[in-house]
């Protein structure tokens, strides 16, 4: 009996993070730490032209002048941020044309991560771009893409074959004075994706990302842009996760959306980053900026997020309503458990005359964690006929963990009608008790009541991803209670 | 065959003792009636039963089917097929009632080593089950419990029931908060479940329920004490005497 508790706690063990593998592959590194010459090696080794590396420095030096912010509700030791590598990339030969060419163990990993990217699985629609650390592995269905005129590569690719586009919309939404972090990926971005829909192309496929941190002491900084042209739509997916460490991991991602005229934009993230262990120990740090601007009339950005990893989460995924009759989405889920720290929300700029927004946050903390939701909805003097409706609800599993709400509302215009509801609530042992006494395990009950509690959001992800992440609310608040 | 041996049961709610010795015996296919007046016991008895925590077993055994009750947990007990149907049957909100019958059967089924059934299978046999009691489509698609009237979260109750297929039902008090029609609906659901193979203890205080659900054995509970037992007749007299005779103020 003794044996096979162990057996049992082993696998339990491992199962705990089952993304906690590492990956030995050499790489090549940029020297640890930063400074200028650390933001010329990036840039050279990315072959960049003149113009970025100029823009890359202009954003350091800008960097070195501010300071981190501290208004979240996030605590965490000093980050050194010369103990770290900013550039790491798989050292290969030659670059890979197919998959057959790409290193096995690179695709070992994707095959353990359940990434679509051997052929059969493409079938199923979906295209990926793979990052690895920082170079991209493979893109697949660029083809099919280019056929209907789709631009899908590595952001290091589309500086080189579409130096217009890149010039005129990298940091247009996010500009390299917008934040401490924002300002440190400009300087330091290795890799993420670019996306270009031509005008009046819809998307013929869900477009896809996986990113993963892989190399010791890396920081991960993409950069993403996608660009929808007038009347076109895309749907974009992105997945994260990190191997298991003991230190923490540094990620600052930027995302910048634009949508003109008529166009629409979906963007979709599910985030299980490693959290740390049970002691709090480890983990990633998330603090990331991603913005999306509504250029053009009656276009519309909306953002879904799972997010059920990283030690701590500094994240506020926004609509900047410019284009009038246009519209911004924000659907979250925030799970937090252990040692977790959510700060997390959105801002919802209006600018444009009858502009319409609608946020929906889900939070559920377990554990030791802290789950905050922090939002603004903002109204310009010349949005007229302004509608918003908020609604932040929070769960909480035991007696340890924290919600908080911080909503901020401001208004210059007297026509706009702001609707804000918010609600908190705790499983109940009754609840509990119910649906065991149905034969639901305890674990699974709180699953199933958890999903219950998420079902607006979940309806807005795409299919595929919503069954993994209606799995990834179960593998989350494992252990959450007892 | 003995399904239920309850012998010598004594149970303690926050340090007070409420079940002060029960002995019960029910065999395969009987329907016992449970009667009492308010704060006899009646409801420490099913939870005890489904084993929901805060009520500590002082003394005494239960044992189900052979096994003892008292050393499985509650979703063992569930599988193992005790099956409660609720007073006040809990709100689960965003789980579509469908969705709740499809975990708890499959999670019932594997967890004696079935094959769970995949959605095709199941929504054949929901609807099937669900028909005679009246459920919609419609209600399978809200979420369980919510915004359902009494009458609907009872029949909700018995199709749960239906659908687990249960060894041992225990019903607590189902005739609450139904009016009459509902109440037929509810019992002819029951009766529909009476089997060779089937227990049931029909807990209630009022006799009008056992005029639809006729128990084989009538049990008298007061003061956490089973003070008489008889036929179908002695819920009758109950009704003319009321519980005075029986140490309990009459509620």
């Amino acid at each position: 009996m003794a044996a096979v508790k162990e057996t049992v706690e082993t696998v339990r063990e491992a199962e705990k993070y089952k993304y906690g593998f590492f990956t030995d592959i050499e790489s090549e590194k940029a020297p640890l730490g930063l400074t200028e010459d650390t933001v010329r090696f990036i840039s050279a080794k990315k072959d960049e032209p003149e113009w970025l590396l100029q823009w890359r420095l202009d954003a350091f030096r800008r960097w070195l002048t501010m300071t981190e912010p501290t208004w979240a509700k996030v605590s965490y030791p000093p980050i050194d941020f010369q103990d770290a590598y900013y550039y790491a990339a798989p050292k290969q030969k030659v670059q890979p044309k197919s998959l057959d060419e790409v290193d096995p163990k690179l695709l070992e990993t994707y095959e353990k991560l359940g990434i679509p990217l051997t052929e059969q699985k493409m079938l199923a629609g979906v295209a990926v771009d793979a990052v690895f650390d920082s170079v991209s592995v493979v893109t697949t269905f660029k083809e099919k893409l280019a056929e209907a005129g789709v631009i899908f590569c590595p952001m290091s690719e589309a500086v080189k074959n579409h130096p217009e586009l890149v010039k005129k919309y990298l940091g247009s939404v996010v500009p390299t004075s917008d934040n401490f972090y924002a300002t440190l990926n400009s300087a330091v971005f290795s890799e993420g994706s670019f996306v270009y829909i031509p005008e009046s192309v819809r998307c013929p496929m869900e477009l896809s990302t996986y990113f993963r941190i892989n190399e010791k002491q890396t920081g991960q900084f993409e950069r993403t842009l996608i660009i929808a042209d007038k009347g076109s739509y895309v749907s974009y997916l992105e997945g994260c996760t990190a191997p298991q460490r003991d230190e923490n991991q540094l990620h600052a991602a930027v995302v910048e959306l634009v949508a003109l005229e008529d166009a629409e934009i979906k963007y979709s993230t599910v985030q299980n980053w490693f959290p740390g262990d049970e002691e709090g120990k480890g983990g990633v740090y998330n603090f990331v900026t991603k913005r999306g601007d509504c250029r053009g009339a009656n276009s519309k950005i909306s953002w879904t997020q799972v997010e059920t990893g990283s030690a701590i989460t500094w994240k506020y995924p926004s609509c900047i309503l410019r284009g009038d009759n246009s519209r911004g989405e924000f659907y979250s889920i925030a799970i937090s458990n252990g040692h977790q720290q959510v700060d997390s929300g959105t801002k919802m700029i209006h600018l444009g005359r009858n502009t319409t927004s609608r946020i929906i946050s889900k939070g559920i903390s377990a554990g030791k964690s802290s789950n905050t939701y922090r939002g603004l909805v903002s109204v310009h003097r010349k949005a007229e006929n302004v509608r918003n409706f908020t609604q932040c609800d929070s769960l909480l599993i035991g007696d340890k963990c924290s919600a908080h709400t911080v909503p901020y509302i401001e208004t210059k215009n007297p026509t706009a009608i702001l609707e804000h509801e918010a609600t908190t609530s705790k499983i109940s042992d009754d609840q509990l008790f119910y649906c065991m006494q149905r034969g639901i395990g305890e674990e699974e009950a709180v699953a199933l009541i958890v999903n219950g509690f998420c079902r607006d959001v979940l309806q807005q992800l795409p299919m595929e991803f919503a069954v993994e992440a209606q799995k990834l609310v179960g593998i989350s608040l494992e252990g959450s209670v007892g | 065959m003995s399904m239920l041996e309850i012998k010598n049961l004594h149970v303690n709610v926050a340090g007070k003792e409420i079940l002060k010795g029960i002995d019960l015996s029910i065999a395969a296919g009987e329907v016992h009636a449970i009667m009492g007046p308010n704060g006899s016991g009646k409801s420490t008895l099913s939870y005890v039963l489904a084993g929901r925590g805060g009520y500590e077993v002082t003394e005494g055994s239960i044992r189900f089917k052979g096994k003892d009750l008292l050393e499985m947990s509650v979703d063992e007990r569930a599988a193992a097929g005790v099956f409660l149907a609720f007073q006040y049957p809990l709100e689960i909100p965003g789980v579509t009632t469908m969705t709740f019958l499809k975990t708890a059967l499959n999670a019932q089924r594997k967890a004696r080593g079935e094959e769970e059934l995949d959605a095709v299978r199941f929504l054949k046999l929901v609807r099937e089950k669900a028909k005679p009691l009246n459920v919609t489509d419609d209600m399978l698609k809200r979420a369980l419990n919510v915004g359902y009237s009494g009458g609907e979260k009872k029949r909700a109750e018995v199709l749960q029931m239906s659908l687990l297929e249960p060894s041992l039902a225990v019903l607590d008090e189902t005739d609450s908060g139904l009016d009459i029609d509902a109440l037929k609906t509810v019992a002819e659901g029951v009766n529909a479940l009476r089997s060779p193979e089937r227990s049931m203890i029909v807990i209630t205080h009022y006799q009008r329920l056992l005029d639809y659900i006729v128990p084989d054995v009538v049990h008298v509970l007061s003061q956490g004490r089973i003070v008489k037992t008889g036929g179908k007749e002695l819920a009758l007299e109950l009704e003319k005497s009321g519980y005075a005779e029986y140490g309990a103020d009459a509620a």
